[in-house]
């Protein structure tokens, strides 16, 4: 039996093939090279999509010119869903093959995603009042809506109050997946439970009831949206990764980096 | 293993019956608050007795969460069924099954009774106690997820009903729906085969998650 | 029978604990933790008890690794910890909380030795008595006695769980009973078992122990 420390500060080790994607050092990097198109593409989809939507699109017959909020509360609520699903995968890479990076991945997104969330609950409000007369339904999407709202805080609110980095990333990541598998159960509860559904409108099948600039301004935001939670969650990304991974080496020499680059 | 932890945490129950029937005094005073909250009107008491009486089960079971595994993480017996030979998730749902008898049992028997309270008719009764007596598992076992998830973190309390409360209301769905379908004479089995697909999917996950739920805690503590 | 530890680096929220710790132990060796509070004793011993996990490293059983899944179900049933907290539920008696913790050991948790056991201990007269009325001492002495239970109830040769890893075994105990419990520890190794304590305290074993001091200025 032995003892020695040797001064040599910590690093994670070398990771190979594929798996160095999992690096936080090439993440970091690599996280940095999507932030500036994204945005980019994100304004200009924006721009474009709510241009066609709020200006180009026809009048609705039945609703008027309040139907236009769905070109917001349409893809936010898309994305508020999809990204839910995506934190569950990252979970799911995380659980198996233990890298951390996916855990940060997830919880980068886990703001953006409740956000979206959050507009599409508003949205969805602002639209009811005048549709159905109040602010708030018990109506199926609504409601899911606020189901899925509640798990994000959820997923929020545990991984802060636990200190233990280790056990936060897990336990926020068995939370993902228990509340990915429900998601379904929920949504078809809810659309059982309740009698005011209205028949979704947006599907291939039924396009031809949607004018096609409509579709396009929709997809156009949905995909700004896109955009937008990549740009957003890789800057998030990075603060996670320095936050982590200050006392290594290569955060030391990138931010001595940077403080040379700003005397000089 | 099972069967001794089983034993055991029956024991446990029954010494400690007074925080035992904390969540059943709790059922029984909710049902029993609920008239004066919303008058005594008897078409009204019959239309909103299975909710009501199907929310105050949920919330009840809501309440004994945390006593789930608080102990035995405090005194360090966790630890030492995690270094037993036996798979954590067994013994994970020895403890479940254990707790559900104590917590969920007695409102599965009692809630005929306070059915009564609301006047509703006799044969809805049986279909109330079947869709709680398959409900409440489903209850118990979420509920240990989230209490596993959240064991030994600050505001557990609260954290754990945020966490679990998305997760709970198919079943509040289900199991109220199950009543309603009888009410509206259009028959409950559908209702009551989806909670009992549930009971099977939440007993086939569950354990799982909440075994990986406490090592995490345990690893951490 | 081996354990051994590989460059083994503990954090503690913000604090580096230890790094580059090795140690290895085989049947018959007795190791003593020592080190100031706040040295990462109990950590040490929690990660050597796959109860915690190292920032790096490794701990290897007979060469697998303890903190991945294959090794982890072959380690745990070799391992029995004795930690700061008590073990012992309030409201069951000595005799029930024994025999619980031997099931865990899956020992034949037969009632007779439990019972033997704790009257090694001195517990005669508290048997019957829910353990919340019990002093911290005679708590204590209701966890060591599974040390007892697990020697007895596999004979004085075999071993139910070889590697005993003990976390402060001699507070609270009066000196007759630190006396007892070293013979025990002796006699476990003797055996061919295998024991890592942290301790204070001196206490007389039977054979000489080997030291890792922890919490230098290195």
């Amino acid at each position: 039996m032995n003892e020695h420390r040797s001064p040599a500060p910590q690093d994670t080790p070398q990771l190979t093939g594929w798996r160095r994607f999992a690096s936080p050092a090439l993440c970091y990097r690599l996280a940095g090279h999507f932030i500036r198109p994204c945005t980019k593409l994100a304004i200009v989809l924006t721009l474009a999509g709510l241009y066609l939507g709020f200006f180009v699109a026809p009048t609705d017959a039945v609703q008027g010119e309040v139907y236009r909020i769905i070109f917001i509360h349409v893809p936010t609520a898309w994305m508020s869903m999809f990204i839910y699903l995506i934190m569950a995968f990252w979970a799911v890479v995380g659980l198996v093959m233990k890298t951390r990076v996916s855990f940060m991945l997830m919880r980068a997104l886990a703001p953006t995603g409740a956000i979206f969330c959050f507009l599409a609950l508003w949205t969805g409000a602002l639209w009811g009042r005048p549709t159905w007369g109040s602010y708030w339904v018990w109506d199926a999407r609504l409601t899911s809506q606020l189901l899925l709202m509640f798990l994000y805080l959820g997923f929020i609110a545990l991984t802060h109050s636990i200190e233990d980095l280790r056990r936060a990333d897990f336990a926020g990541a068995i939370l993902a997946l228990v509340g990915a598998l429900n998601v379904p159960v929920i949504y078809f509860s809810v659309k059982w439970w309740s009698t005011l559904h209205q028949g979704a409108s947006v599907s291939l099948s039924k396009a031809p009831s949607m004018a096609t600039t409509m579709l396009v301004a929709m997809l156009l935001v949905a995909l700004a949206a896109w955009a937008y939670t990549i740009a957003v969650s890789m800057v998030r990304l990075r603060h996670i990764i320095l936050m982590r991974e200050r006392r290594s080496t290569w955060v030391r020499a990138l931010l001595d980096a940077q403080e040379q680059k700003e005397t000089a | 293993m099972f069967a001794a932890l089983l034993r055991r945490d029956l024991l446990l129950a029954w010494r400690s019956r007074a925080d035992v029937l904390v969540s059943l005094t709790f059922f029984i005073i909710v049902a029993c608050l609920f008239p004066f909250g919303v008058g005594s009107d008897k078409e009204l008491l019959i239309r909103i007795g299975p909710g009501v009486l199907w929310v105050a089960a949920l919330l009840s079971v809501l309440l004994s969460l945390n006593r789930l595994f608080a102990q035995d993480y405090a005194d360090g017996t966790l630890e030492q069924w995690l270094l037993s030979d036996t798979p954590a998730p067994l013994w994970v749902a020895a403890k479940i099954l254990a707790h559900w008898i104590s917590t969920g049992l007695p409102l599965v028997l009692i809630s005929p009774l306070l059915a009564v309270l609301y006047e509703l008719p006799a044969e809805w009764l049986p279909t109330l106690a079947v869709s709680l007596l398959l409900g409440t598992p489903i209850l118990a076992l979420l509920g240990a997820v989230g209490a596993a998830l959240t064991l030994g973190v600050r505001a557990g309390g609260v954290l754990i009903a945020l966490l679990v409360l998305p997760l709970f209301v198919p079943v509040l769905i289900f199991g109220a729906g199950a009543v309603q379908a009888v009410a509206d004479g259009t028959g409950a089995t559908p209702w009551l085969l989806l909670l009992g697909a549930g009971d099977l999917a939440a007993l086939s996950l569950a354990p799982l998650a909440c075994a990986a739920a406490l090592r995490l805690a345990v690893e951490s503590g | 029978m081996m354990l051994e530890a590989r460059n083994l680096a503990c954090m503690k929220g913000e604090r580096l604990l230890f790094r580059n710790l090795n140690l290895h132990i085989q049947a018959g060796g007795l190791l003593r933790v020592l080190g100031p509070n706040g040295a990462g004793k109990t950590s040490l011993l929690r990660i050597l008890c796959s109860l915690a996990v190292p920032e790096a490293g490794q701990v290897l059983w007979n060469g697998q690794d303890i903190h991945a899944r294959a090794g982890r179900e072959i380690f745990a049933p070799a391992v029995l910890y004795l930690g700061h907290a008590p073990m012992i539920n309030g409201l069951l008696t000595p005799l029930e909380n024994l025999q619980l913790l031997c099931a865990a050991d899956a020992q034949p948790a037969d009632a007779d030795i439990c019972a033997a056991a704790l009257r090694a201990m001195g517990l005669e007269a508290a048997l019957a008595l829910p353990c919340r009325v019990l002093s911290a001492g005679q708590r204590r002495r209701v966890a060591l006695a599974r040390l007892h239970a697990s020697r007895a109830a596999c004979g004085q040769n075999a071993l139910a769980r070889p590697l005993w890893v003990l976390d402060e075994p001699f507070t609270a105990l009066d000196v007759a009973s630190v006396e007892q419990l070293a013979q025990t520890i002796t006699a476990h190794c003797a055996a061919g078992g295998m024991a890592i304590f942290v301790s204070h305290q001196e206490a007389p074993f039977g054979l000489p122990a080997q030291t890792l001091t922890l919490g230098g200025t290195a």
